[in-house]
C-alpha cells in the first residue's frame, strides 16, 4: 500500500488484565495534519497514544512508523520520530528551562557526550519558536501551567521529530493558555512540517484545532473522517451522552460545537 | 552570582579542601606531622620517622578517597533512581545486610579461613544478597514499583537488624565489640590487598553511573518523561540498581557501615547547584571524598592516642548540623 501516511496501525489490541481497552484499532495519520482522538474518559485514547511510541507494548496488531513496524526499532529510534506533549503536570525539581529543553537531545547523544553546538543551536530555536527563550534560565517548579507547557513543547521540538503526540494538552490550563497553546502548536506544526495526535475530550477544542477526527467509542473506532462527517448530532449523542451540534463560527469560519446539555433524562 | 562562577569556586573549594584533609589525614601520629613535614614525604625529601608515619596513613587515606567517592555518587544516583530524597544505599537494607554478614563472620569462626577474609566476603555477598533479595520482593505484575522496593528494603533491614543486635548480645563481649566497631565503621582496618580488589570496582561503577546522568535527569521528572525521550526506564534502573549495589559492597566491605555520606553529600550539592545529576553525581564523588578524609582525621585526633573513635559516629555529628543549616536556609529551592 502506498500512501501518505506517516502512521499506520493495523487492528492494534491492548488489554490491561481481562479487559480490553483497545479492540481492533485499524487508522493511519496522514504526513503534516492534525489529528484528534476524541472520545469519553477511559475510553482508551491515552493507552492509544502510548502504544504510539512503544510506552506500551500492544498484545495483538501491528503498528508503522514511515513503513516500519516499531516493534524492530529500539526506543531510541522511535524518540527521533516520535515525540510527546504529556498531560500537564508538576515538575517539582528546580531544573532550568534549558535543562528541560535540552532532555529533547537526549535521544541523539551518546552517554559521554555533552550537546554538540547543533543541538544547542536545536534547543536555542525551539525555545524561541515556543516562546520560552526570555525564561530560558528561570526554574521549571516557579512557572504557570502554561509557562510550563511551552516548555515541555519546546523540549518536544528539540527532538526534531516527525511525529509529536499530545494527551490532554488543554487540561488543567486556563481557558486562554488553552488557546494559546493550541495556537503554537498548529503554527509549530505548519513551520517545522509536524504531523501531531492529540487526544482530548474537549470537544471544542478539538474541533477547532484539528483536521481530521476519530472518536472512539466503547475501545473501538466509532467514526473518522472530517468534523462535519463524525461530529453528528447522533454520533455525540452516542459517544458522550450530550445534546450537542457542529456549527461554522461565522466570525472564524471554523468549525465549534455547542453544546446544549447532558441527554440523561 | 553567575552560575559559572559559582561552580568553578565550588570546584576550587572542592579541590582546596579535599587536599587538604588528604594531607591532614596523612599528617597523623600521636605526634602529629605538622603539614610541610607531609609535604616533604610526598616530594621525596622526608625523614626516615616520617616517611614511616606517612605510609602508614595512606593505605587509610587512599582507600577512604574511594570510600567517600563511591557512597557519595550512589547516594545522588539512588535518590534520583527512587525520586526519593531519603534513599540511601543503606534504606534499601544494604548496610544491615553487610552488618550481618560481618557479624556473622566474627561470631562464627570458620575453620580454615581467617577472619580477615572471611569478614569482608561475607560482607560483601550479603550486601549484594539483600539487595537481590530486596528487589525481588518488590516485583509486581506490573514491574517494581520504587515505593514497593523502598517498603521492602525498610523491612528486610528491619530483620537484618535484628538479627545483628541478637548476634551481639549472644557473642562473648570481646566479639561484641568488634561487631559494634564494624558497624560504625572505620578506614583502618583496610589492607592494601583489599584494595586492589575494591578500587577497580568502585572507579569503573561511579563511572557507568556518572555516565547514566542525562537520562537520571529524565527519570527525576517521572518515568513517563523518560520514556518519551526513547530511555528504556526499567533497564537503566535495574542496571543502575545493581551497579550501586556493588559499588556500594565493595566499600563497606571493607570499611563497616559508615553513614550519612550517601544521603548528606548529594543533597549539600543539589541546595548549592540545583538538581542537574551531570553536576551533582561528579561533584558528590569529590564532596564524598573530601568529606569522608576530614571526618576520618577528626575521628583521629578526637580520641586517645591509640585509639580511633568509629567513623560513623562524626560522619554524622559533622554532616547532620551542617545538613539541617543548609536545609533550613534553602529548602525551597530543591524541590524536596
Amino acid at each position: 500500500m502506498v500512501s501518505d501516511s506517516v502512521v499506520d496501525i493495523d487492528s492494534l489490541v491492548y488489554t490491561y488484565g481481562n479487559m480490553t481497552v483497545l479492540d481492533a484499532i485499524s487508522m493511519s495519520v496522514k504526513k503534516g495534519e492534525i489529528l484528534g482522538i476524541l472520545g469519553p474518559n477511559g475510553c482508551g485514547k491515552t493507552t492509544l497514544l502510548k502504544n504510539l511510541n512503544r510506552n506500551l507494548s500492544p498484545h495483538g496488531g501491528c503498528i508503522m512508523i514511515d513503513s516500519s513496524d516499531i516493534e524492530s526499532m529500539s526506543k531510541k529510534e522511535i524518540a527521533k520520530k516520535v515525540s510527546v506533549v504529556p498531560q500537564t503536570n508538576e515538575i517539582r525539581f528546580a531544573f532550568t528551562v534549558r535543562d528541560i529543553v535540552g532532555m529533547g537531545r537526549i535521544p541523539f547523544q551518546d552517554s559521554l557526550r555533552g550537546a554538540s553546538s547543533e543541538d544547542l543551536k536545536i534547543i536555542d530555536k525551539a525555545m524561541e519558536q515556543t516562546g520560552v527563550l526570555s525564561m530560558a534560565d528561570r526554574h521549571i517548579n516557579t512557572m504557570s501551567g502554561g509557562e510550563r507547557q511551552r516548555a515541555i513543547i519546546a523540549r518536544a521540538i528539540a527532538q526534531t521529530p516527525e511525529i509529536v503526540l499530545m494527551d490532554e494538552p488543554t487540561l488543567h490550563l486556563d481557558i486562554n493558555m488553552q488557546f494559546e497553546v493550541l495556537d503554537l502548536m498548529q503554527k509549530l506544526a505548519k513551520d517545522n512540517d509536524l504531523t501531531v495526535v492529540m487526544v482530548s475530550h474537549d470537544l471544542p477544542m478539538i474541533t477547532r484545532y484539528c483536521d481530521r477526527i476519530i472518536l472512539l467509542h466503547d475501545h473501538k473506532i466509532f467514526a473518522m473522517g472530517a468534523a462535519d462527517e463524525v461530529l453528528t448530532k447522533e454520533n455525540m449523542r452516542t459517544v458522550f451522552n450530550v445534546d450537542a451540534e457542529l456549527e461554522r463560527d461565522p466570525r472564524t469560519g471554523k468549525n465549534t460545537v455547542r453544546l446544549f446539555g447532558s441527554c440523561k433524562e | 552570582m553567575d552560575r559559572k562562577l559559582k561552580i568553578m569556586l565550588i570546584i576550587i573549594s572542592l579541590s582546596l579542601m579535599l587536599i587538604l584533609s588528604a594531607l591532614m589525614d596523612l599528617s597523623w601520629a600521636p605526634r602529629p606531622l605538622s603539614l610541610g613535614e607531609v609535604w616533604d614525604v610526598l616530594i621525596g625529601n622526608g625523614t626516615w620517622a616520617n616517611d614511616l608515619i606517612v605510609s602508614k596513613n595512606a593505605t587509610r587515606v587512599f582507600f577512604g578517597v574511594f570510600v567517600g567517592a563511591a557512597l557519595g555518587v550512589t547516594g545522588g544516583v539512588v535518590q534520583a533512581v527512587f525520586r526519593n530524597p531519603l534513599a540511601s544505599p543503606y534504606l534499601l537494607g544494604l548496610s544491615s545486610g553487610a552488618s550481618f554478614g560481618a557479624a556473622v563472620a566474627i561470631v562464627i569462626s570458620i575453620p580454615m579461613i581467617p577472619i580477615a577474609f572471611a569478614q569482608p566476603f561475607l560482607a560483601f555477598v550479603f550486601c549484594l544478597g539483600t539487595m537481590a533479595l530486596v528487589y525481588t520482593l518488590s516485583r509486581t505484575v506490573g514491574g517494581v514499583r520504587t515505593e514497593t522496593l523502598i517498603l521492602a528494603g525498610v523491612a528486610v533491614s528491619s530483620l537484618f537488624s535484628a538479627l545483628v543486635s541478637f548476634l551481639t548480645y549472644i557473642a562473648p563481649s570481646e566479639q561484641m565489640q568488634s561487631i559494634v566497631f564494624w558497624s560504625m565503621g572505620s578506614l583502618g582496618i583496610v589492607e592494601w590487598e583489599n584494595i586492589t580488589f575494591a578500587v577497580p570496582v568502585i572507579v569503573v561503577g561511579i563511572i557507568l553511573m556518572i555516565m547514566h546522568s542525562k537520562s537520571l535527569n529524565a527519570m527525576m521528572l517521572g518515568d513517563a518523561h523518560a520514556m518519551d525521550l526513547g530511555i528504556d526506564v526499567k533497564k537503566v534502573r535495574l542496571f543502575l540498581i545493581i551497579i550501586s549495589s556493588l559499588v556500594v559492597a565493595a566499600a563497606v566491605a571493607f570499611v563497616g557501615a559508615v553513614g550519612f555520606i550517601g544521603l548528606v553529600v548529594p543533597h549539600i550539592f543539589r541546595l548549592l547547584l540545583g538538581p542537574d545529576n551531570r553536576l551533582i553525581l561528579p561533584l558528590s564523588a569529590f564532596g564524598g571524598a573530601a568529606f569522608i578524609l576530614m571526618c576520618d582525621y577528626i575521628a583521629h585526633i578526637a580520641s586517645g592516642t591509640y585509639s580511633v573513635l568509629p567513623i560513623g559516629i562524626v560522619t554524622a555529628m559533622i554532616g547532620a548540623p551542617f545538613f539541617i543549616y543548609l536545609l533550613s536556609r534553602k529548602r525551597s529551592d530543591v524541590g524536596w
